[in-house]
């Protein structure tokens, strides 16, 4: 049996534990083993068809009051119980912030190794092998899987959703019984960036500003561009982020944030060797900058050697229209 | 206050890392190696809670000889003393492995601490499991990628930051938190600070004193291939008046690219 955890965030699944169990009926199918999925909080059950649709045979609902907010201790407490019980071959998660923070606590306590923040995976002899980029993807390793059970993180944003299917399942609600003790470290609150801006991580389109931006108040143009540009978020270059023009949560680089959009938008970013492994992943790659050596134009698809302040207004005017069409 | 950082000696970000197929392994030859970026902000941290409200900073490293360098950086910084867990290893990219290691030396040599501060995540292996499950394995509660922390007493909170939002976290001492880049600025070693350190001892222990067998370090996650990434090809490089420029521009992303 494959396990994805499947994360929710103010009661809606988050898509990347939908590519995530996406994946996972992918690769379930091939071994020859049932996809199932977990879902941990509060009054989540009205999530579990939602999570049928992308191929789970059963849905395991792991329900506490004391779960209503994210605890790492308390959430794994649970998921182990589970996963003591159920005795999944594979368990699998999406490399979100919540995914990053549970999956190696998950592991440590059940005693397994764990590959996180992959970018693919193949099934070799009726277990997983997985790639993931070391030095923010300035190189890519790969591993197999020995542990058991085998577990991986998967980066948002890379691996195809499914077409949703008509699906059904099994629902299995278990009570889970944690002494208030044992949720160590608990979410009290939720402060939101300005505005309710997409993660860098999460977007289909990111426009970066750098050095070229020239200031705080220029970042105004390109949140312009991201307001017309569906499902986009704002990044920033190290230098940006350094003269503090803007939030350190924009970063894309080595030091900041590894991005695989659709589309990357580089405006006045010069393209240091830290930069560019954080986004050399990206599908497509297109480049505003005045200096016509710089080295972000070695790996985009599209450059335009300008002032960066001319080009964005007529830009955003020309992107509009085909939007609009 | 004990406090303990835990650091790691990482290839600096400018590096170009090479790779060499024969032993599957990234060149290290040329490298110039560094404290971990996310390291220094851990450091900086335990240095401003001692100032604070007194107490006593420790840095470890897992790592071989050549390790010694860092831990002088951070003395220099101020860190009262330094460990070295010697482990002739290499790069195993499996952090259970460290995390073993380093909850076993919390557990047998130095196991009065009040809170165990980690980078966010190396910057090379990039995993960022060491500190969850270090936490995991000492049964401690964690905050990761934390931008600001605060302890009063026995008790500590923080925010960490997560996609498009902080989280505040609250948990009572001793606990792991991991630093992300925000929560302060690292210090430079002061002069002083260099001399100091040149002259203090650092002293090392071994796996066997710590009594771990080898098969309980066992690498669970086999590397089977290391390669570089696929090799971008230069593309269209205009130079036009803007607005022409901008009309290619959209005309690309929408008819040859199809993104918009």
């Amino acid at each position: 049996m494959i396990l994805v955890y499947v994360e929710c965030r103010d009661f809606k699944i988050k898509q990347s534990s939908l590519e995530a169990l996406s994946e996972a009926k992918r690769r379930g199918d091939e071994i020859g083993i049932e996809t199932t999925a977990v879902l941990v909080g509060h009054a989540v059950d009205a999530l579990a068809p939602e999570v049928f649709r992308y191929g789970a045979s059963k849905v395991y609902i792991l329900e506490n009051a004391l779960l209503a907010h994210y605890s790492p201790s308390g959430f794994t407490q649970a998921l182990v119980s589970l996963i003591e019980e159920i005795k999944p071959e594979i368990i699998l998660f999406a490399a979100t912030s919540m995914g990053k923070d549970l999956s190696p606590r998950l592991a440590a306590e059940l005693g397994v190794s764990l590959a996180s923040d992959c970018i693919q995976t193949a099934a070799k002899n009726g277990k997983l092998e997985v790639k993931r980029p070391i030095f923010a993807g300035k190189a890519f390793a790969s591993f197999m899987l020995n542990s058991s059970p085998q577990m991986a993180s998967l980066r948002p944003n890379v691996f195809p959703l499914a077409e949703p299917v008509d699906g059904h399942g099994e629902t299995i609600k278990k009570e889970v019984v944690i002494p208030e003790n044992q949720v160590k470290d608990k979410v009290t609150e939720i402060l939101k960036a300005e505005g309710a801006e997409l993660d860098v991580t999460e977007a289909d389109i990111v426009v970066t500003g750098g050095r070229g931006m020239k200031g705080p108040e220029n970042f105004d143009l390109l949140r312009e561009l991201t307001a017309v540009l569906p499902h986009s978020a704002l990044g920033a270059s190290r230098s940006a982020v350094d003269a503090e023009w803007i939030d350190h949560q924009h970063q894309v680089g080595q030091t900041g944030k590894t991005v695989s959009p659709s589309l990357y938008m580089a405006f006045g970013v010069s393209g240091a060797i830290q930069h560019l492994a954080g986004m050399s992943s990206s599908k497509f790659i297109v480049a505003v900058n005045k200096d016509p050596d710089a080295p972000i134009f070695k790996v985009a698809d599209f450059g335009i050697v300008g002032d960066l302040f001319q080009v964005i207004p007529p830009l955003k005017e020309e992107l509009k229209k085909i939007l609009s069409e | 206050m004990n406090l303990f950082v835990f650091v790691k000696r990482v290839p600096d970000t400018e590096s170009k890392i090479k790779i060499n197929h024969e032993t599957n392994s990234i060149v290290e030859e040329g490298l110039n190696f560094v404290l971990s970026p996310y390291d220094e902000y851990a450091v900086e941290e335990a240095l401003q809670i001692r100032e604070a409200k007194g107490g006593q900073v420790t840095v470890f490293s897992v790592g071989p000889d050549e390790t010694q360098t860092i831990l002088k950086k951070c003395l220099a910084m101020g860190a009262d003393e330094a460990v070295l867990i010697k482990d002739g290893a290499g790069e195993t990219y499996d952090s259970l492995r460290t995390a073993k290691i380093i909850s076993q030396v919390l557990k047998t040599k130095h196991t009065q601490f009040d809170l165990l501060l980690f980078g966010k995540q190396s910057v090379g292996a990039d995993s960022a499991q060491v500190p969850s499950m270090v936490a995991a394995l000492l049964d401690l509660p964690q905050v990761n990628v934390v931008t600001d922390l605060e302890i009063e007493g026995n008790a500590g909170s923080a925010l960490r930051e997560i996609e498009g939002a902080r989280e505040k976290v609250t948990f009572m001492l001793p606990a792991v938190v991991s630093a992300q880049k925000g929560l302060n600025e690292p210090r430079y070693e002061t002069l002083k600070g260099i001399m100091a350190a040149k002259r203090k001892e650092i002293p090392v222990v071994t796996l066997e004193e710590l009594g771990i067998q080898p098969d309980e370090l066992t690498i669970q996650l086999e590397l089977t291939k290391i390669e570089s990434p696929p090799a971008r090809e230069r593309g269209k490089i205009i130079e036009d008046e803007p607005g022409e420029a901008a009309k290619k521009l959209a005309e690309f992303l929408h008819q040859d690219a199809k993104v918009i």
